[in-house]
């Protein structure tokens, strides 16, 4: 029973490590491309990526499972391609990219949209590429907006439940995760081991954000 | 040589306006682009740095074409030779003084100009600070050394001592001129203060419109109107009284008020609110230097006579 409890938060945050470590590299360009881009294609976008803030996440799941399944036309190629995504841990890292996506661009959209143009030009009048001056000029400044990026989009997918259980079932060390964890203890009226993984789920949550809130004031405020 | 010969539609408050700059600048020259704002000063000078794209037209530096339209030549801002120092400086936050200018630097030999420049412009005692640390003048200084890092071939100074205070502004107008004196580095400068362009430009460039419309000297410029014996001075009109058989008109001229007999044709040209141009034949007006003392206890005892 330990190692099971143990097994599955080290998932619960393997997962979330992943997501979020693959959600910082995806949502820099994006959030750029939102704030600088000045075609129509914008809007669609950004409806888009904010869609999960919205959208019950059995709908994003239940598309999901549809999608990676061998009938669908995304399904068998990656099927061709050896690839197995539903009910698997790549499927809940696909799933949960997707899920917490918004939580990452929205607070780096926020910065960089508050640093002047100037500052962008005056580094291109230096001489400076537009990805030097992205990682040396510009990173630095919108450094809050990163963090807090950072920080919701790892505790949103610790606190996922509705895409996981559509697109991941329950399956042990795969994709067996706090939340769903709970569902199943209370399901089987299993209470005391439900209430260990509630509370760890609540301590390490309320941990990860007092601790940015002390070290930062300013962190959250990309979300404003 | 600068050669522009560019046009551009601008958006402007005043509407959508073609905007067609004709314009050679000699190496090493220091000339003010001069004008209303919107008329399009800003929008030349990021013209030539590569920062906007001309509709169509010809930018060519030293015999270097940075763009032409014709041809299909843009050469992107980063390999155009220039320094730009913008009206909010643009300082990189997160870096220190020093690290701003290091920035900018391409090789060693840059990398040890930094020092000279930092001694140049001042800044030795202050190089380890953040630029939110630093006082408004200090930051302007702080921007020009970084323009000049790379030895640009052209200086872009966009309205670069507007936000600063007079005796600021003088003391940097004096360290821009002794640097471009010391490093004869070719100058564009946006400026709407009249002292400031005498005393900085070889010439001026009056944009109206998005056009130039006068280049000359600016001594010449600011006389050719003025200079016929005349001192004339605009007022706005406070007041017009009549007391039989004379009108008195009460104008605010500067900080000062003005109270003058006028004729009764005049009266009824004029309107309160509206605005006057007097003048006055001089010929050989009596010019007194003050000192800061004497300029403001001479505004306080003109301001009491009335």
């Amino acid at each position: 029973m330990e190692n099971e409890f143990i097994e599955t938060m080290a998932l619960t945050f393997k997962l979330a490590t992943i997501t979020t470590l693959i959600l910082l590299f995806i949502s820099i360009p994006l959030a750029a491309f939102l704030v600088f881009s000045k075609t129509r294609l914008k809007s669609i976008a950004e409806t888009i990526v904010s869609m999960p803030l919205v959208l019950p996440p059995s709908v994003l799941g239940f598309y999901l499972l549809l999608a990676f399944s061998p009938a669908s036309f995304i399904g068998e190629f990656l099927t061709n391609h050896g690839i197995r995504l539903a009910f698997s841990f790549e499927g809940l890292v696909v799933g949960s990219i997707l899920f917490s996506l918004p939580f990452m661009v929205h607070p780096i959209q926020s910065a960089l949209s508050q640093v002047p143009r100037s500052i962008f030009e005056a580094a291109y009048t230096l001489g400076k590429s537009k990805l030097s001056t992205m990682v040396y000029v510009i990173l630095p400044i919108i450094r809050h907006g990163l963090i807090s990026g950072i920080v919701l989009a790892f505790a949103h997918t610790v606190g996922e439940f509705g895409v996981i259980l559509m697109i991941g079932g329950n399956i042990p060390d795969e994709t067996r995760v706090a939340s769903i964890a709970i569902y199943d203890e209370v399901e089987s009226l299993n209470y005391a081991m439900a209430h260990q993984y509630a509370l760890t789920l609540f301590v390490v949550t309320f941990a990860i954000l007092l601790l940015v809130y002390t070290l930062n004031k300013k962190s959250l405020e990309g979300l404003k | 040589m600068i050669i522009v010969n560019a046009t551009k539609q601008l958006d402007t408050s005043d509407g959508i306006i073609q905007a067609n700059f004709e314009l050679t600048v000699e190496s090493g020259e220091f000339l003010t682009l001069f004008g209303p704002s919107g008329a399009g000063k800003t929008t030349l000078m990021r013209l030539i740095a590569g920062l906007d794209t001309p509709d169509s037209g010809y930018i060519a530096v030293d015999g270097e074409v940075w763009f032409d339209s014709k041809r299909s030549i843009n050469v992107s801002p980063q390999k155009r030779s220039v320094g730009f120092v913008f009206q909010d400086y643009a300082l990189f936050p997160t870096m220190s003084v020093r690290q701003n200018l290091l920035f900018a630097a391409q090789n060693d030999k840059q990398r040890a100009y930094v020092d000279t420049l930092l001694e140049m412009t001042e800044l030795t005692a202050f190089s380890e600070r953040l630029p939110a640390t630093l006082s408004g003048g200090q930051k302007q200084r702080v921007a020009l050394a970084r323009a000049l890092v790379r030895h640009p071939k052209i200086l872009l100074l966009d309205e670069p001592l507007s936000a600063l205070d007079p005796s600021m502004r003088q003391k940097l107008q004096d360290g821009l001129s002794m640097i471009h004196d010391l490093l004869g580095v070719t100058t564009l400068l946006v400026s709407h203060d009249i002292a400031e362009t005498v005393k900085l430009s070889d010439r001026l460039a009056a944009i109206e419109m998005g056009r130039i419309k006068n280049i000359c000297s600016p001594m010449e410029f600011f006389t050719t109107h003025t200079f016929s014996g005349k001192l004339q001075l605009i007022g706005e009109v406070l007041k017009i009284e009549e007391e039989s058989p004379i009108i008195i008109a009460t104008l605010l001229v500067g900080s000062s008020i003005v109270k003058t007999i006028i004729g009764r044709d005049e009266g009824e040209k004029l309107r309160v609110g509206g605005h006057a141009l007097i003048s006055v034949k001089a010929f050989n007006p009596i010019v007194v230097p003050l000192n800061e003392n004497q300029l403001s206890s001479s505004i306080e005892r003109h301001n009491n006579d009335f």
